[in-house]
């Protein structure tokens, strides 16, 4: 089978279920592209070939059986390297991790299975989920399909390059600060950075852990929606994972969006904000009241959101000693303090040593009440003002990136001005709302993605937003 | 007082106590239950800490820290808040230990409480929960050893670290703190202190005011005392080092040596573990725990004292070891004689058992044998003599005490022979039988009377139904 359109899972759930495809066609046809674009893009750090033909069989059979197979039902989806995969080498685009292959499925690789997804590969990431472009892979950048001399965004690049380039209608990411929205950004795709507690964590493997959750990539808001249903839900694995989430009830207020002045601040694009504000138009234009608020804590965002995650991501990724898995250097070193240093010394990439060290440092005795103490404080704070907003409006939103794409090496040299791209994405990081990115740009143009975030386990109601957003942009 | 106070001499205990009731390990599923399994088989991706996996509480383990902190009178946090310990070394596989902090913002289970001595009371710091590392295991000793192995079998059992404050003054002090707490622990059934490294002890001391000397790798209560009372020694006599040190105690050379000097504590940066939510302890939880409290040492002494008038004494080292309060009752409940096999247990028993440096719950001994030579003693049927050498078999052999052994000693057991020597015996005791008529007591003296004149050889039990019978007709 030729001409396979990759980009609309429902579709192709459609065409499989009635037959008009083979799921092995579909995986051949998403293998296929991967083969023809990938060595470009670089959107992949393993491909899964033989595995995912064999599992696309198996479903084929099971389906001519007359069996019941999922919601994902052939779907071929890529995983960001992050995320646990048995028996597939799972690197977080690190030296440090190749060669470690997992003995255990983390729980939405097992519920994507039990869906009838085929996982054809696993996606590039900046080491360790640390950066905001993919450039920090130890397995090279990841190109944005839409310019290629352009980053794709980051960490989860790999995943928003591969829906983006049609090479999989679907794919998951994780987004401790943005990682998921700035690639949907970037590359013009649909990202969810879900309720922090609605997706189990368990098998993600971790960078800050009190902020980050996996989601979903897709070409469209519908796809986004039917991912998220299969790998959302309580996970006895991850005790922050919510077992019963409150009933979100629908009122007047779900209509009202507030536009933080904040969010369009020092920094932010005239190319952005332009698409940033048609986006905005196309809600009001859909019945949705627009307000502009102000939100001053928003300031304190980015360095609270920064010292949290490097205080956490010092600890979480201390395991990594050369010691039993991964890595390991020759033997000859007498004593231990020196092996797992130079496996450290050897294994990490630049951005993550930054980052152990500062996180280290942030928590060292004296230091802790200055940093971490305080960083904390402000994201109660923070927590407690989106709280209170979100008694007066149903959403907030804004741009996702306060720039497009920008150009591959632009902004590797200088760490600060790279973080600085995160400022409007760390805010429901560090309070654990959900948010979603969706495109705004005009066809022709560099991506942008407008963000929209929603009270907890409101993420029906970005859907519903979102989708009004796609829908108004199409018809233009 | 055993010891005289030492008021120069300041010591405090970290216990570290293996829940080892439970029947998994405090994060996982793995079972708690890891000694005499093939290194590394007692795993998972869990207790590895392979990355990805998170961890989550097994709320038993809450509820057995719970009925400690609550036995030691401990104020229990409302809220507990578990922490990361941030240090590498191999038998960590996170790098990492999940345990609790009781600084910045930290809330560990229980804070305060107490455990009393007989002249002494020892306030407790805190009492926290936490998960044990694995065990790295060396050829021979550890600076030869050409490697080091690690076995993760153990990675992840619950512990309680039970911290007190330097209230201690004497290494003999240090001693019966332990063997109370152990004894507290045994009654509520939280720990087998008997089980290889399910109680471990770090002492902390410091003489005339000096910087604090922490000693590690104390195995036994009675190494508690040695290496206390060599640290006392050493340092009145050499004075501490200027700083924090830690010394390892070397049990075969009965010497500590110095692992390391401080100017500061060690920094393990502690911070909030956020994959796990704090664990709210309920008003509930903590009245189902006290009404399911059993009676503790303390209580048990007492009622041993006034129900079976026990000395003080003799209560008191019976319930510091729950095995042999637990035969003492079940032995005097098939025979009522608690001074008798108090003393017998006391002696003859733990006498034994600390030559040999055995615990009482190693003991197989029938709390019916016991029951039974007190009777025959007792009864007149054996001598005390007799009694304990036979007891002391028992307990050494841990062999069931044959009935022949009885009925060797009194071979005459058809009812006409006795009836016969109980007819004579009445003719020529007048007085006796008239006292036994009137005190019920006394007819043990006419049971006496009929074992001397058959040579000791007449069935006691028979002896007495037939006397018994013999004077209702009379009366």
């Amino acid at each position: 089978m030729t001409n396979i359109d990759l980009r609309s899972a429902k579709r192709l759930v459609e065409a499989i279920r009635l037959g008009e495809v083979s799921i092995v066609d579909v995986v051949e046809a998403s293998l296929n592209k991967i083969k023809e674009l990938d060595k470009d893009i670089n959107a992949f750090i393993t491909i899964n070939s033989k595995k995912a033909l064999a599992a696309a069989e198996s479903l084929d059979t099971k389906l001519k059986r007359g069996e019941k197979v999922g919601a994902l039902c052939g779907l071929p989806i890529a995983v960001k390297d992050v995320i646990s995969t048995a028996g597939l080498e799972t690197t977080c685009g690190s030296k440090i991790l190749k060669g470690y292959i997992p003995p255990y499925d983390a729980t939405v690789v097992a519920k994507l299975k039990e869906a009838g997804a085929v996982i054809v590969g696993k996606t590039n990431t900046d080491e360790f989920a640390m950066g905001s472009t993919t450039e920090f892979s130890a397995f090279g950048p990841t190109r944005n399909p839409v310019d290629k001399s352009r980053v794709a965004g980051g960490s989860s690049g790999g995943s928003g390059a591969a829906v983006a380039a049609g090479m999989v209608p679907l794919s998951l990411g994780s987004d401790t600060g943005g990682s998921i929205r700035c690639p949907a950004a970037f590359c013009g795709v649909v990202g969810l950075k879900p309720t922090y507690g609605s997706v189990s964590r368990y098998g993600l493997i971790s960078y800050a852990n009190s902020l980050e959750q996996i989601g979903p990539f897709a070409a469209n808001v519908d796809d986004c929606a039917l991912l998220f249903q299969c790998i959302s839900g309580w996970d006895p694995m991850d005790s922050t994972s919510y077992r019963n989430p409150p009933k979100v009830e629908s009122s007047k207020i779900c209509r009202r969006v507030a536009v933080p002045k904040e969010f369009f601040g020092e920094g932010v694009e005239d190319a952005v904000a332009r698409s940033v504000w048609r986006g905005i138009e196309a809600l009001k234009d859909g019945g949705y009241v627009v307000e502009e608020v102000s939100l001053s804590t928003l300031d304190y965002a980015l360095p609270a959101y920064y010292i949290i995650a490097m205080a956490e991501a010092s600890s979480n990724l201390a395991r990594f000693d050369g010691l039993r898995y991964g890595l390991s250097l020759k033997s000859g070193y007498r004593d231990w303090n020196t092996y797992f240093s130079k496996c450290r010394a050897k294994g990490f990439g630049p951005e993550v040593k930054r980052r152990i060290l500062l996180g280290t440092y942030v928590l060292s005795a004296g230091y802790y009440g200055a940093y971490y103490l305080k960083a904390q404080k402000i994201r109660n704070i923070l927590k407690t003002q989106f709280q209170q907003l979100f008694t007066k409006y149903g959403l907030i939103a804004g741009p996702t990136m306060p720039t497009t794409p920008f150009k591959i090496g632009e902004k590797i040299e200088d760490p600060l001005l790279m973080y600085m791209i995160d400022i409007n994405t760390v805010p429901p990081n560090l309070t654990g709302h959900p948010a979603i990115s969706v495109p705004v740009h005009k066809e022709g143009e560099l991506p942008v993605g407008l963000q929209i975030i929603a009270p907890y386990f409101c993420e029906e109601r970005l859907f519903q937003a979102a989708k009004i957003v796609e829908e108004s942009l199409r018809r233009q | 007082m055993d010891a005289k106070e030492d008021l120069d001499v300041k010591i405090g205990l970290e216990v570290h106590c293996h829940l080892t009731s439970l029947k998994t390990k405090l994060f996982c599923r793995c079972p708690a239950d890891y000694y005499n399994k093939e290194p590394n088989t007692n795993i998972c991706p869990v207790c590895m800490g392979l990355p990805g996996s998170l961890p989550v509480l097994n709320e038993q383990a809450v509820k057995h820290a719970l009925a400690i902190a609550l036995a030691l009178g401990s104020r229990v946090s409302q809220k507990m808040v578990f922490y990361r310990k941030n240090y590498f070394y191999p038998d960590l596989p996170k790098n990492f230990q999940i345990s609790q902090y009781d600084k910045v913002g930290g809330l560990p289970l229980a804070t305060g409480g107490q455990i009393r001595l007989k002249d002494k009371v020892v306030r407790i710091r805190r009492i926290q929960l936490e998960e044990d590392p694995a065990k790295i295991v060396y050829e021979g000793s550890i600076s030869t050893s050409p490697y080091a192995l690690v076995d993760y079998n153990r990675s992840g059992v619950a512990l309680v670290e039970i911290v007190t404050e330097p209230d201690l003054t004497t290494p003999k002090q240090a001693r019966q703190f332990l063997q109370k707490l152990r004894a507290i622990l045994e009654h509520l059934g939280v720990c087998n202190c008997d089980l290889e490294a399910a109680l471990r002890c770090d002492a902390n001391i410091s003489v005339r005011g000096g910087y604090r000397v922490e000693i590690k790798n104390i195995g036994s209560f009675k190494d508690v005392e040695k290496a206390l009372s060599f640290e006392v020694t050493r340092q009145k006599m050499l004075g501490a080092k200027r700083g924090m040190e830690t010394r390892h105690w070397d049990d075969v050379r009965g010497v500590t040596i110095s692992l390391r000097v401080k100017e500061e504590e060690q920094d393990y940066r502690y911070f909030p573990e956020a994959d796990l939510p704090p664990y709210i302890i309920t008003e509930d939880l903590i009245a189902e725990t006290l009404a399911a409290m059993p009676e503790l040492p303390d209580a048990r002494r007492d009622r041993f004292i006034k129900q079976y008038n026990l000395p003080h004494q003799a209560a008191e080292i019976l319930t510091s070891h729950k095995s042999l309060a637990d035969l003492f009752e079940k032995s005097i409940e098939k025979y009522r004689s608690p001074l008798r096999i108090a003393n017998w247990l006391i002696s003859d028993i733990l006498g034994y058992l600390n030559r040999k440096d055995l615990d009482p719950s190693t003991l197989k001994i029938a709390p019916e044998d016991i029951a039974a030579l007190a009777r025959a003693v007792d009864e007149g049927l054996i001598n005390e003599q007799t009694g304990r050498n036979l007891l002391l078999k028992a307990a050494t052999t841990g062999k069931r005490i044959e009935q022949k052994i009885f009925a060797e000693v009194s071979k005459i057991g058809d009812e006409a022979t006795i009836k016969a020597l109980v007819d004579r015996v009445f003719k020529e005791n007048e007085k006796a039988v008239k006292d036994a008529l009137k005190n019920e007591k006394a007819i043990n003296y006419l049971i006496g009377l009929v074992m001397k004149a058959s040579g000791g050889k007449t069935d006691p039990h028979i002896t007495r139904s037939v006397i018994v019978a013999k004077l209702k007709q009379l009366s």
